[in-house]
Order: structure tokens, then C-alpha cells, then sequence
């Protein structure tokens, strides 16, 4: 009689594969979101792969892999600075070779940071920028208007440009820095990927809220798309409340540039 | 055991948003006449053994790549730290 069940969320994690397509995910201690970011993968049609942050023959860990995704949380409890200790994991040096190196030539591995995933991005150099602790001092929790401003990068090719979503943010250090030549440089390139869109929620500079390498495989970002893939667990939108699954394009940006490059 | 002392602070062009804070406090405590505070890190590096010049060299670096971040912050001082007893440091300072 499932037929008669209203139809409110599918909680069993076996879905359909749909591409085939092979997308990491790495654990750190203190990383939270790593379930959510899976889910996200297999949500959009792909399968994820747990990474753990300790994997010291990195380079066959990642050979098997289309993607890579560095999730939020706190890893080592923020200490130091958000990041900081986690940039050094055995695997980072992995996936920095992977993903093209820090000159950010070539095409890579696309890889994905969220939040820590995007803090973690910056230490090790792969994006420019640090973040600082957000302008209000406070940890903040909200569902946050973006505009998509690049779509040509690996992980927003399914978003129009100028496309505006809403996804949930939630952090402390929040607050993107860097020098003016780095912020000059980036809007040139059009590497500014997503922007906070009526409020600036943590005092980024110029409302920076995603960036990416100059190769576009490479994008950062610090609120959560993966915290709205799926209705009745996402932001409010037009269809409803919790009903938002403006993250999702996300993750089926990167199946479709994964599934571009290999026909 | 000798101890080095690394000190971190925030590039003056970037906002201390804590500093700020602190800035904003000291005066409802009646602590008035200061201008401003910048909110920096004191990292102490116990030396297993005598500080020589290479030693100093291995702390400076470990500064540079791990205990700042160069993009926002600044290492503002390294040196040896006096001896309990107020003695002098041995070896090289900064």
C-alpha cells in the first residue's frame, strides 16, 4: 500500500546511479557536513565516495574519482585558524596535484569546497583570500540569497548567469579578505562565483560569497548547497515552505561537466 | 628547557573584527584614553635542547608556513625568551 503514502522524502540512501560518475568526499575530524555533501552527489545522480582526511597513498585514492568535494564543519575545532591544521592532511597534497597545483593552470579534478571545505581551500592555496571572523562577531544561521555570477565554472554550468538561488548559511569566520590587486584580479577573470544578493551577511569584500581558480575547476564557496537538495529539508521558496533545492545544481553541474569531458 | 616566542598579528589593513570588539568594552569598564585594540597570538615553542641558529631558522619558517597565514596576518617577533631566573636568553636572539 506505499502508493497511498503522501509522498513527503525518500530516506533510503540507495538511489539510482545516473551517471556513473565517481565524486569524493573527504572526512576530516570535525567535519559535519560530509553525510549531507554524499547525499547531495547521489541526490543529483552520482555516487559518492567516502574520503578519509589520513589517506596517505592519496594519488590512488583519487585516480578512480571524477570529482572531489571538502565539506563544512570544524575541522580540528577551527584551532589555529579555520583550516589550518587540516591544509597539512596527507590527502590535501593529493588533491592539490589533482587539482591542477597552485598556479590554478590546466584543467584538474574539479574540486569543491564548502565553508571549512572553502577555508581549507584557501590555506593550502588553491583559491586566494582567507577568511576572518565575520564582521558582527557572531556565528549566523540563515538562508541566504546568492547570485550565481560565473556559470562557466565546473561546478555552476547548470545555473543561468545571473541566476539568483537561496541556500543556508551558517558559519563564524565567514568573512572573505583579500588584497585589492587579488579583488581587482578576480572580478577581471570573472572568477567571483557566487555574491551574497541584498545583504552582505558577514562583511565579505564586495559581497564575495564564492570564488574559483583561474581554471574554473576549482570553486569555493562558503554557504551550503548541499543543505538544499532535497524538499522538505530545504530553505522556504515559491513552492513552499522547506521546499528550496537551489543547491542541487551544484552537484549536477559537476556530473554534466564530468559526463562533458569524457564524450 | 629555552623557549622561542613567535608572535602573530593581523595585517593593519585587514579589520580585526575581535580587537573591535574589545575596542568597544574597554570604556564601558572606564578604561578610557585608548584608541584602539588589535587582537594578535603569542605562540611559545619549547626548544628540546640548545637554540642555534638553525633552530631559530626551523622556528621563523614554522611562522611563516604554519602559525600565520600570510594572506591576513603578519609575524611580528621571534625571539628567545629569558630564563626563568630573568637571565638573558642564550645563543642568538632575534
Amino acid at each position: 500500500m506505499s502508493t497511498d503514502l503522501p509522498l513527503i522524502g525518500d530516506f533510503s540512501t540507495a538511489g539510482p546511479v545516473l551517471t556513473g560518475a565517481r565524486v569524493g568526499v573527504v572526512t576530516f575530524p570535525g567535519t559535519l557536513d560530509d553525510r549531507d555533501a554524499a547525499r547531495a552527489v547521489r541526490l543529483a545522480g552520482g555516487e559518492p565516495v567516502a574520503l578519509w582526511h589520513a589517506e596517505t597513498d592519496g594519488g590512488a585514492a583519487l585516480s578512480s574519482l571524477d570529482a572531489v568535494i571538502i565539506p563544512g564543519g570544524f575541522s580540528y575545532g577551527d584551532y589555529l585558524r579555520a583550516g589550518a591544521i587540516s591544509r597539512f592532511a596527507p590527502l590535501m597534497d593529493a588533491i592539490i596535484a589533482a587539482a591542477g597545483g597552485r598556479d590554478g593552470s590546466g584543467s584538474g579534478l574539479p574540486v569543491l569546497g564548502i565553508c571549512n571545505g572553502f577555508q581549507i581551500l584557501t590555506e593550502a592555496h588553491l583559491l586566494p583570500g582567507s577568511m576572518i571572523k565575520n564582521d558582527h562577531l557572531k556565528f549566523i544561521c540563515r538562508d541566504q540569497a546568492l547570485r550565481v555570477e560565473n556559470n562557466a565554472t565546473a561546478w555552476t554550468r547548470d545555473f543561468g548567469t545571473g541566476e539568483e538561488i537561496t541556500v543556508p548559511l551558517k558559519n563564524q569566520d565567514g568573512q572573505y579578505v583579500a588584497d585589492e590587486h587579488t579583488l581587482d584580479e578576480l572580478e577581471g577573470e570573472g572568477r567571483v562565483v557566487f555574491r551574497y544578493v541584498g545583504w552582505n551577511p558577514n562583511g565579505s569584500r564586495r559581497d564575495i560569497a564564492g570564488i574559483s581558480n583561474a581554471a574554473g575547476n576549482v570553486v569555493g564557496l562558503m554557504p551550503h548547497p548541499e543543505h538544499a537538495v532535497e524538499a522538505g529539508f530545504g530553505p522556504d521558496s515559491d513552492h513552499g515552505m522547506r521546499m528550496g533545492t537551489d543547491g542541487l545544481g551544484v552537484f549536477t553541474s559537476v556530473l554534466a561537466s564530468i559526463a562533458g569531458e569524457t564524450k | 628547557m629555552p623557549t622561542i616566542v613567535v608572535d602573530v598579528m593581523p595585517k593593519p589593513e585587514i579589520l580585526d573584527p575581535q580587537g573591535k570588539a574589545i575596542a568597544g568594552a574597554l570604556p564601558r569598564l572606564g578604561f578610557t584614553g585608548f584608541a584602539a585594540v588589535r587582537q594578535g597570538k603569542r605562540f611559545e615553542l619549547t626548544v628540546d635542547g640548545e637554540v642555534t641558529d638553525e633552530v631559530l631558522a626551523h622556528a621563523r619558517e614554522a611562522a611563516e608556513q604554519l602559525l600565520s597565514n600570510p594572506v591576513i596576518e603578519d609575524v611580528v617577533n621571534v625571539e628567545v625568551l629569558p630564563d626563568a631566573a630573568g637571565h638573558p636568553a642564550e645563543g642568538p636572539t632575534a
